[in-house]
């Protein structure tokens, strides 16, 4: 079955399993983030760094480059930004206006 | 009718384990549960079993084993006592909101400090709270009856709830009693085959066990887990009426011992049961008009039931083989007197604790809590409504 943000408390799944895998995706993590990553394409080199070490998998790769970065899930966890080779400095965490964030998957 | 045997409580828990053949046995041994480890090992090293027996290096291990192992889809059993249960905490209320249908042997001990292996109920009260049900045995037939029944209990598809089946540590673990037991085939098919739910060895399903579960649904699963308990208890009840027809032993969610038209009445839990049904023979031969209610089923808590069947009497004395630091009187008074308030009359209620690190209690001492409650009917007066049994000074 699948678990919405209104099911209610009879509907879920008894013993608070999912039964249903890659549920994680729906879950919109993003709603944490109060740093955003931004990236600077010209400073990029690709060496795909953050792409591994994002533990939300927000960092989006086509062919080997970057695309973009997923704010529905990234967290702002700024692991992306630190492991960017010091001398490149892509990433910079700039701060999210308050009124930008919305509510949470209630 | 089965066959009449001499055994030890703990050697009656493990012959139930026996016949009821479960796939996975995790355990650690503690003083007084260790024989039924021993024993159900020389079963597993006889051949006599199909289980797998985990050895594991503490209490905690072994649950968490028992939780991967049901969560697989295996039926699942453990056993320990006191310590070990203190040491299973985190895991107990994780087996409960997983509804993992595991059946545990509690062989009741203090808790301590001080340093006491000797029995009260420390250990299950502390694990009231915790998701398990609660079945409490006062000798060794009901052990076995109890743990035979929890299998059925714990997996029927509307529970889904981990079992513990409680005994006195030493009074009935280690003392030898006559009991009757069934035949392996007929316990085998009264149990029948586990149907397991959601079982992680389902290679064609993708199920997560113990997710994260923040502010938005853990809420509405810990709902979702209470509305189970009332229908535990119906389960219980019927499960009980159906092993009646079969052992000629039915078992509900108490015991009334003389309880209809007594007027002072004692409440208790476990192996004291027995004392006092003695007590309530001695003073019903005098002419006393003394009944006793023992409890079967602490979790669920049968409040309805329990407010209903002790509606009469006037007096009533709870006994509690532990104590709520703190709190207003030993956990079963609190809950009784919280059951009683629903009923227009209130009779006197007062708490008796006694037994506490393996403490004799002996019929002259219930003997004296039935005299006490006459006093109060007689005069009106209590003096003290929580009340030590057997202490010295
Ligand atoms: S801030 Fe954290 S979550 Fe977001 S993209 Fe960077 S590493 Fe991933
Ligand atoms: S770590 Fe820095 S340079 Fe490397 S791919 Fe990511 S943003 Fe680009």
């Amino acid at each position: 079955m699948k678990v919405k943000p209104d099911t209610g408390w009879r509907d879920l799944p008894c013993g608070g399993v999912i039964v249903e895998p890659g549920s994680a995706a729906e879950y919109p993590t993003g709603d944490w983030r109060t740093y955003r990553p931004t990236r600077d394409e010209n400073k990029c080199t690709n060496c795909l760094l953050c792409w591994i070490c994002c533990p939300d998998s927000s960092i989006m790769v086509e062919d080997g480059r970057i695309i973009g970065i997923d704010y529905k899930h990234c967290k702002g966890c700024g692991i992306c930004a630190q492991v960017c080779p010091p001398k490149i400095k892509a990433i910079m965490m700039v701060e999210e206006e308050r009124s930008s964030s919305s509510k949470g998957p209630m | 009718m089965g066959k009449v045997v001499a055994l030890e409580g703990n050697q009656a828990a493990a012959l139930a384990m026996r016949q009821i053949n479960p796939d996975v046995v995790a355990a650690y041994p503690i003083t007084p549960q260790t024989e039924v480890v021993q024993e159900f090992s020389q079963f597993v090293a006889d051949g006599l079993v199909d289980t797998e027996l985990i050895a594991v290096e503490s209490e905690h291990s072994a649950m968490s084993a028992c939780i991967g192992a049901s969560a697989s889809g295996a039926r699942v059993m453990t056993a320990t006592s006191a310590n070990g249960m203190a040491l299973m905490w985190e895991v107990l209320y994780i087996a409960a909101s997983a509804r993992l249908p595991i059946v545990m042997a509690l062989v009741n001990r203090a808790l301590p400090g001080n340093i006491n292996i000797h029995c009260d109920h420390s250990d299950s009260m502390g694990a009231r709270d915790s998701g398990w049900l609660q079945l409490f045995s006062e000798n060794s037939q009901e052990v076995y009856d109890n743990l035979i029944q929890a299998v059925r209990i714990a997996e029927h598809l509307d529970v889904r709830l981990p079992v513990m089946v409680c005994y006195d540590g030493f009074i009935i673990s280690h003392a030898v009693e006559c009991l009757e037991v069934l035949e392996d085939d007929i316990v085998r098919n009264f149990i029948g085959e586990l149907e397991p739910v959601n079982p992680l060895l389902d290679t064609d399903r993708f199920i997560t066990y113990g997710p994260l579960d923040l502010y938005d649904f853990y809420f509405e699963h810990k709902r979702q887990q209470m509305e189970v308990y009332p229908t535990a208890k119906q389960v219980i009840v019927g499960i009980g009426k159906e092993f009646g027809s079969l052992a000629g032993r039915e078992y509900g969610l108490y015991e009334g011992y003389l309880l209809d038209d007594a007027e002072l009445a004692i409440v208790t839990l476990g192996s004291s049961a027995g004392t006092a049904k003695e007590a309530v023979d001695h003073l019903r031969s005098d002419g006393l008009p003394v009944g006793m209610l023992k409890l079967r089923c602490f979790r669920p808590f049968p409040n309805t039931e329990i407010a209903q069947v002790l509606s009469r009497p006037k007096a009533i004395a709870v006994l509690d083989r532990s104590v709520s630091f703190g709190g207003f009187g030993g956990p079963l008074f609190t809950e009784i007197r919280s059951a009683m308030f629903e009923n227009e009359t209130s009779p006197h209620l007062l708490n008796y604790i006694y037994g506490l690190g393996g403490r004799d209690i002996d019929v002259e001492d219930i003997e004296g809590v039935y005299k006490d409650l006459q006093r109060v009917v007689d005069t009106g007066n209590v003096e003290r409504i929580i009340n030590y049994v057997g202490l010295r000074g």
